[in-house]
């Protein structure tokens, strides 16, 4: 999200106490990997987390920036890869596919929701009107006298009126399925193209469920 | 009469008027289908099991093998065609695997494998398409039906052997039916039939659900391609 506009700084543009040069360095050399999150339930950012010990190979060759395992919010510098968990729902996961496309070489669309919408397009069968009043309005789990309203403020993303793929917003490379792919999975795409291998997934590690 | 073809270059042995599809299981060639059923009369309506034959696509459920005849299967072009023919099944309907009760036994997933599908390159249509869930037994969730005609062919009312299961209109606004008064005569086991001979998560059994854990579940157990070469129905 950009701040520009308004008195607020981001975390992001925060200022933070400067890395070692000579880690810094090191860090620069390798192959820059981050990850971001759309509109999903983290569960295939869980499923990077189950690379577990495999990325500890990795990590000879790779440099994780923004993603699950660590605390950035936006990716520092340009990126060699980057996953994308989510679909496109509001106008801040437009912003910010926009911006990871921009600097991202490789983009892959990671789970369902990324690679066609998923559960969150399930509201793509009814009106955004209904949709909202449904979930504020005339929700079962309203709370009794409370003065019901659709929540609006400059500070809340607007929601798209549909919930789109990745590839339908910017240009994917390549679609990891799953609803999670497992650590497996994702391992075997980042371990070949790290390794300078082609883009492969197996009849028998796909799976869209 | 026995003839002679060739099925990408190899030359093979069948029986005259065989259909394609079984000499290529036969001889170890898969050839992904949706609405075939061996042993049951050609439907030829899913098209995803089409091949080249001498220089013509054609759905090979529907071809009745003769001599001379020259098959490509695992061409690029006609590979391609196939997994199109998938990822526009993907797109028509709503398919969301995460939250259907057929996962893991649904034909058309396993298909989705077998054919490299990661994704559509066909853009997502969402249709709405009105749920029935009038009859006792059956779940009818029209969205996902890719309109193979199993049901309304297979499955019949065992007194009278009328149809259940019907498709009403045409094109864009086709729409499978389901004669309620007969469906809520169907025994138990006929229900199950109808559920399992649907290829999609169309026709639920109602009271069943996710009742095989993940990891052993009919495709995962058995892909559905060992299932095909192995003579097995689908």
């Amino acid at each position: 999200m950009s701040t520009t506009t308004k008195n607020e700084v981001a975390s992001h543009e925060l200022k933070a106490t400067p890395m070692d040069p000579s880690v810094q360095a090191a860090r620069d050399e390798k192959i820059q990997v981050a990850m971001i999150g759309l509109c999903g339930c983290w569960g295939c950012t869980l499923s990077f987390l189950d690379m577990d010990e495999n990325l500890l190979v990795l990590l000879e060759k790779v440099n994780i920036t923004r993603s699950s395992l660590t605390d950035i919010k936006r990716i520092p510098h340009r990126c060699a890869i980057g996953f994308v968990e989510g679909g496109v729902a509001n106008e801040e996961n437009i912003e910010t596919l926009e911006h990871f496309r921009e600097n991202c070489d490789v983009l892959i669309s990671v789970g369902a929701c990324a690679v066609w919408g998923g559960v969150p397009a399930m509201r793509n069968d009814v009106s955004l009107e209904d949709c909202l009043k449904e979930a504020y309005i005339a929700s079962p789990t309203a709370v009794p006298q409370a003065k019901l309203t659709i929540p609006y403020h400059e500070d809340i993303p607007r929601i798209t009126t549909k919930v789109y793929p990745c590839h339908e917003v910017v240009k994917m490379d390549y679609f990891i399925p799953g609803c999670p792919p497992d650590g497996a999975t994702i391992f075997k795409v980042l371990d070949d193209l790290v390794n300078g291998r082609e883009f492969d997934l197996p009849a028998s590690m796909n799976r869209y469920d | 009469m026995s003839v002679r073809i060739t099925i990408d270059g190899k030359v093979v042995e069948a029986q005259e008027g065989e259909a394609l599809i079984d000499v290529a299981a036969d001889n170890g060639v898969y050839i992904p289908s949706l609405c075939y059923v061996r042993g049951k009369p050609c439907l030829g309506t899913c098209r995803v099991c089409s091949v080249r034959v001498n220089d013509s696509v054609m759905a090979s459920c529907t071809v009745p093998v003769t001599d001379g005849m020259e098959v490509k299967v695992n061409e690029p072009e006609v590979t391609d065609m196939r997994k199109a023919l998938v990822e526009l099944l993907f797109v028509e309907g709503n398919h969301n695997c995460p939250s259907c009760e057929k996962s893991g036994r649904c034909e058309l997933q396993a298909v989705g494998y077998e054919v490299d599908m990661m994704v559509s390159r066909f853009p997502y249509r969402f249709p709405v398409r009105k749920r029935d869930h009038v009859s006792k037994h059956i779940f009818l969730e029209r969205d996902r039906c890719i309109f193979c005609q199993r049901c309304v062919e297979f499955i019949r009312d065992k007194e009278s052997g009328q149809k259940i299961f019907s498709i009403d209109d045409r094109g864009t606004k086709a729409s499978i039916e389901i004669d309620v008064e007969l469906a809520d005569k169907m025994p138990p086991e006929q229900v199950r039939e109808a559920s399992d001979l649907c290829p999609v998560g169309c026709i639920i059994e109602k009271g069943r659900g996710y009742d095989e854990p993940i990891g052993q579940r009919k495709f995962e157990i058995q892909s559905v391609r060992e299932r095909a070469l192995m003579g097995d129905e689908k």
